[in-house]
């Protein structure tokens, strides 16, 4: 008995080794381990033997049904091995074809710069302000410190609309989003005529000049405006602002630089200088070698202006600014043509 | 406004600052400069760039600088023919070391050849071999080194050279003949080296707009001292006041004239540091007495104008002339010293004797009374304007000026009698003419000084620094105002050439930027507010359009801005409106007007975008609705426009079908959605014209309609240049839109499973989906969670006019339910359909 265990054994395991795929394996399991297996037959016929016999060979059998089938198993392992190597061989792609896309949505480039801005703002406390697109000569210059036939005037260049005779307040398309900041004044006394609240808030929104449409030059483009007005603002905290802003928008580590200027409706004026963050201030075509580049009007706001916004210059004081979202964008990104913002070409909004 | 570093020195010792030192200086005060152009003083090294910041190249910087060794002053002794070519001499030079033979075919010493020993030797510049100047043939500007040549065999290896070839102007029809004075043999950087700094002038510093201003800013900027000119003269025979009046009719429009009168001038052109220095300052020099006009004006900021007095004495009949300063009358005329017979307005202001009008105030002088060669007297005038006046007739009549640049910015009444003196100082000088006694001087409108006065609280309140009455004195002493100390602070007096200081809260502000100013707003601290914060408003209608933005993104849509501007005729392809807000002065006649629709012009990106295989857009923003003689209304739109494959072809998609009316209404339910509004109503609209009749739906919510959307017309599309797909458009209001209120409650999630079964109908054709949806809603009542519909099939099978509706059913209870419970509603279902709109259960 224990010899033909042995030989039952020998052939199993030698047949076992010629066994390449999952049907001959499954073939030979029924063979030499299923129900009516040799070795099945062994175990069947244990109960014949003598009380001596049947432990040393119910061992025996035991011990060639154990080797039997973790010989099984490792064929089967190494079957499933080879199958995978193989398949990992053959089924290899050209990593080069291009990918699937989808039809994605973008925001208009403007529009993501007028948020980068504003989220900056918002982080400052200022809050959104938005206000009309036409509107008088009386809020869009003459509230502003700019009298009719005023020499600023011919800094910005005006588009007039049909309406009448209207004497010295004729219809025009606002030049800037300023009109907002008589706009938000009023509103802002309103709500506490002999105590007015403190003002911060962002003007942002298209404006219109009389240009002629060139690569250099649009007829509109947007722009934001900050306005604060306060019991103790002043010109050290418009620097202190407008350099944290500027760190924020062009980086950690920009420098800034305030040159005095001129606007009606600011007093004293300047102009803001980041230092160029496409050459680090070496000096560069896009900053035209200066090392700088020119971000932003600003300036502590007129006594004029206050006092048409019903705010009382003696008491409050306020300084505010203007820049343009796509004057950033043409710098950052180095467009060379500003009618790609209006053209409306799916070939330059998909690149933002 | 070109300024010569050289005349600069005149007023203000700048040693030991570089001319970029200054620029930056003028720049960081407010006088921007946009380019310094050298004209033999030694440039910045530009090879530096970019190895240290600190000397990196601040400015445009254009020109060249003179080599010390090799360009030097010179002088010619004879102008000798040149054996093999007529137009050709040979000069006889002497470079201050050794005598040369220069080749030259200047015209301006042509007249010499042959002449022999010149009896006077011409001082020249002289460039030696190997030194680089600009080519003076070349077309605009190009280096060239000297070598050596032969030219008609005789040698050639250095130059007397002509303005363009140093970089002075663009003159090159002869050479630069020096003044007698000019030291042979001395480098020529050194004899008249210079750079022209050109500066922006801002509206408010037009007091600045000549040299002595800007000497006077930098006086403030180093705290060095302003070296004014002594401008005194000695005068000869019968005074002026004897000899002119004036009357000025309009004080408002002319609040001073002032005259002086030289005579027995001799008119010969200026000397060559005159004349360099004019033509560095972009003027081109005509004569001495011209010339002292234009250099006085450069040099103290008041435009002069020189009368030939023997014309007015003519045109006066030899009696005194009596100078008129009055409004035009409509339709006169005057030919100024352009040639061009100009016609007035009563807009305009003149200067007249009795005869009639001498020349258009501020702008222009007349032809007529002009300085000529052969003047022999001059009468000098110095004058006030209004400036808006100025700036209207030099716009009206086209006519900028040096001038007209300044007088429309406003130049102050003191200057008319310093300008005056000045010019007549220079006629003496250059032309050895003898000045009158006296002036005559009309000043029926003297501004009043201002006063302003300054706390260190008030330095402190608006530019948030502490400084000593004392040095808020020193700082504006040095800007020429007058200080005096009072109990809290200072009484500032304005000087007297400046304009533009107000009163009281005002003045206080101009007074403030100069100090901020001179005190250098680069030593102003950066703070961070203290005050306290204001109320938080918010700005719902601009967040929600925001969120708008992001959900229509999410869904493919690429944004657009499109020009506010366009034509009706650009509209009308899609829509016709009769009123629209015009413009007076557009630009092009195809943007005349503020656009009323966004669909135009998101069609007309459609049509520049034809090409892509698949757009879809959407723009946000107002339309305008013009109100009479008034504010027009600015509603708010949205508007989405879809056309192409539904889906990108590529390498393994050979095809795709083309977006149709649902892929819009798809996506317009979901954009309503992720806006959380609930029961929205699709209406077919067959009344809006630009859409197809059967293709089109008005959306309503709360009966509100919201938008319209649907396809295109084809005669519509027929006008666009846009491929075969349909173009789907929808507009929203977005007005209407957002007085909507969303809905915020949401939906529990079920723990038992849902039990989900699929019913098909069979139904007239006109009987639309909705309302079977609705009946199947109605009906299946709170349990029945969804209703989906998965297909629309029509054909023999269910005979023609009818079509079958396949709906998958979704029953949702809070415990399981059996499916006896689900037959039974399905049953009820049925029935309602049958009995309401002829349904048949599909076997």
């Amino acid at each position: 008995m224990l010899d033909k265990l042995k030989e039952i054994e020998k052939t199993a395991l030698e047949s076992l080794t010629a066994i390449t795929d999952q049907a001959a394996l499954d073939a030979w399991r029924a063979a030499n381990v299923g129900r009516s297996s040799p070795l099945m037959l062994v175990f069947a016929e244990l109960g014949k033997l003598s009380k001596e016999e049947r432990p040393i060979v119910g061992a025996a059998a035991n011990r060639v049904k154990v080797a039997l089938e973790s010989a099984l198993e490792a064929r089967a392992k190494a079957i499933k091995d080879a199958a995978l190597a193989k398949s990992l061989e053959e089924e290899s792609l050209d990593v080069t074809l291009p990918g699937r896309t989808v039809n994605v949505g973008r925001l208009h480039p403007s529009t993501q710069q007028l948020r980068r801005v504003l989220d900056i703002l918002a982080d400052m406390g200022f809050q959104v302000y938005t206000s009309r697109e036409v509107e008088t000569d009386e809020m869009n210059f003459q509230l502003l410190n700019f009298p009719p036939n005023h020499p600023a005037r011919d800094m910005q260049d005006t588009f007039f609309v049909e309406a009448g005779e209207r004497g010295d307040n004729p219809i025009l398309l606002r030049t800037h989003t300023s009109p907002g900041q008589i706009h938000a004044m009023h509103e802002y006394v309103a709500m506490n005529p002999d105590n007015p609240p403190p003002i911060r808030i962002a003007l942002p929104g298209m404006c219109f000049r009389y240009e002629q449409i060139t690569a250099r030059s649009e007829s509109q483009f947007n722009q934001v405006e900050g306005l604060v007005v306060g019991e103790n603002i002043t010109f050290a905290d418009l620097k202190g602002t407008l350099t944290d802003f500027a760190r924020r928008m062009f980086g950690q580590h920009a420098r800034t630089r305030f040159r005095a200027s001129y606007f009606p409706f600011t007093e004293p004026s300047a102009e803001m200088d980041v230092e160029c963050f496409l050459c680090g201030g070496k000096g560069c075509g896009v900053c035209k070698n200066s090392g700088w580049l020119e971000i932003l009007g600003c300036g502590m706001v007129h006594p004029v202006v206050l006092q048409n916004g019903g705010y009382d210059p003696k008491r409050y004081s306020g300084y505010a600014w203007g820049m343009g979202p796509e004057r950033q964008l043409m710098v950052r990104y180095r467009i060379d043509d500003i009618r790609y913002f209006w053209g409306n070409d799916l070939r330059f909004l998909g690149q933002f | 406004m070109k300024l010569p570093i050289s005349w600069l020195k005149d007023y203000i010792d700048l040693d030991g600052l570089s001319i970029e030192d200054i620029a930056r200086k003028l720049t960081l005060a407010g006088l921007e400069v946009d380019e310094i152009k050298y004209a033999g003083l030694p440039m910045p090294d530009t090879s530096a760039i970019g190895m240290h910041s600190s000397e990196r190249h601040e400015f445009r910087t254009s020109g060249i600088g003179w080599d010390r060794d090799k360009i030097v002053v010179a002088e010619i002794r004879e102008v000798k023919p040149h054996p093999n070519a007529d137009r050709l001499t040979l000069l006889d030079l002497f470079d201050g070391k050794q005598n040369q033979t220069v080749l030259t075919g200047a015209p301006n010493i042509f007249h010499l050849k042959g002449t022999g020993k010149l009896p006077k030797p011409l001082k020249v510049a002289y460039a030696k071999e190997g030194s680089t100047i600009y080519d003076g043939h070349a077309d605009g500007l190009v280096l060239t080194t000297l070598k050596r040549a032969k030219i008609r065999g005789v040698d050639s290896y250095s130059m007397t050279c002509s303005e363009k070839e140093l970089g002075i102007s663009e003159e090159h029809e002869g050479i630069i003949i020096l003044d007698e004075d000019a030291p042979v043999g001395m480098p020529l950087v050194d004899y008249m080296g210079d750079a022209v700094l050109d500066i922006s002038i801002l509206p408010n510093m037009a007091r600045n707009a000549n040299v002595i201003g800007v000497a006077r800013e930098l006086a403030a900027l180093t705290g060095r001292e302003l070296k004014k000119p002594v401008i005194e003269y000695k005068t000869e025979g019968e005074s002026v006041e004897k000899l002119v009046s004036i009357a000025i009719t309009e004080p408002e429009l002319n609040p001073r004239f002032v005259v002086g009168l030289i005579r027995d001038v001799e008119i010969k052109p200026s000397s060559y540091k005159i004349q360099r220095r004019l033509r560095l300052a972009g003027i081109r020099p005509i004569s001495n007495i011209v010339d002292a006009t234009n250099y006085a004006m450069l040099d103290q900021g008041e435009p002069l104008h020189a009368f030939d007095y023997d014309v007015l004495k003519k045109r006066a009949g030899r009696k005194n002339v009596k100078i008129i300063t009055r409004a035009a009358q409509d339709g006169e005329k005057l030919t100024t010293l352009d040639g061009d017979e100009r016609t007035l307005t009563s807009a305009n202001v003149l200067v007249c004797d009795e005869k009639g009008p001498l020349s258009i105030a501020g702008v222009m002088g007349g032809v007529e009374s002009e300085v000529t060669d052969k003047t022999k007297n001059i009468l000098l005038e110095g004058a006030a304007w209004n400036f808006i006046n100025i700036r209207k007739t030099a716009k009206q009549h086209n006519l900028p000026s040096e001038a007209s640049f300044r007088f429309s910015r406003g130049v102050h009444p003191s200057l008319a009698e310093t300008g005056v003196k000045r010019g007549l100082q220079f006629m003496a000088e250059w032309s050895g003419g003898k000045i009158a006694p006296g002036l005559v001087d009309a000043y029926p409108l003297q501004p009043k000084d201002s006063i302003v006065h300054v706390t260190t609280q008030d330095v402190k309140r608006l530019l948030g620094i502490d400084l000593t009455v004392e040095k808020i004195s020193e700082l504006l002493t040095h800007l020429e105002f007058k200080c005096e100390p009072t109990k809290d602070g200072l009484r500032v007096t304005a000087p007297s050439h400046r304009l533009d200081i107000g009163e009281d809260v005002v003045g206080l502000a101009d007074v403030l930027e100069e100090v901020a100013r001179s005190y250098g707003y680069e030593n102003i601290p950066e703070t961070r507010m203290a005050d306290s914060l204001p109320p938080q408003l918010g700005n719902p209608v601009h967040e929600w359009e925001e969120h708008v933005r992001d959900i229509l993104v999410s869904l493919g849509f690429q944004e657009i801005v499109s020009h506010r501007m366009t034509s009706p005729e650009r509209e009308s392809r899609v829509a016709q409106y009769d009123e629209y807000v015009v413009l007076t002065n557009a630009i092009a006649p195809e943007r005349r007007v503020m656009r009323r629709s966004l669909l135009a012009s998101a069609l007309e990106s459609v049509e520049k975008n034809a090409r892509a295989e698949s757009i879809s857009l959407f723009e946000i923003g107002p339309i305008f609705e013009p109100v009479k003689n008034d504010l027009p209304n600015e509603p708010r739109k949205l508007v989405l426009v879809m056309t192409g494959l539904r889906q990108a072809l590529a390498w393994d998609v050979k095809d795709s079908l083309n977006v149709d009316f649902y892929d819009m209404k798809g996506r317009i339910v979901l954009l309503l959605g992720g806006l959380r509004y609930t029961d929205i109503v699709y209406v077919p609209a067959d009344s809006v014209p630009y859409l197809h009749p059967g293709k089109s739906a008005e959306i309503k919510i709360s009966d509100k309609v919201i938008g319209v959307f649907g396809e295109l017309h084809p005669l519509v599309k027929d006008k666009y240049e846009v491929g075969d797909a349909p173009v789907l458009a929808a507009e929203f209001d977005l007005d209407v839109l957002r007085s909507v209120s969303p809905a915020y409650g949401i939906k529990p999630i079920a723990d038992v499973p849902p039990v989900l079964e699929d019913i098909a109908v069979i139904l007239d054709e006109s009987v639309p989906a909705s309302k079977v949806e609705a009946l199947i809603r109605q009906t299946g009542g709170r349990v029945l969670t969804n209703v989906k519909l998965f297909d629309v099939y029509r054909g023999e099978q269910i005979g023609a006019g009818k079509k079958s509706l396949a709906y998958g059913l979704t029953y949702q209870s809070d415990k399981t339910m059996t499916d006896a419970e689900a037959a039974a509603i399905r049953k009820k279902i049925v029935k309602r359909l049958e009995h309401e709109v002829g349904a048949k259960l599909r076997s």
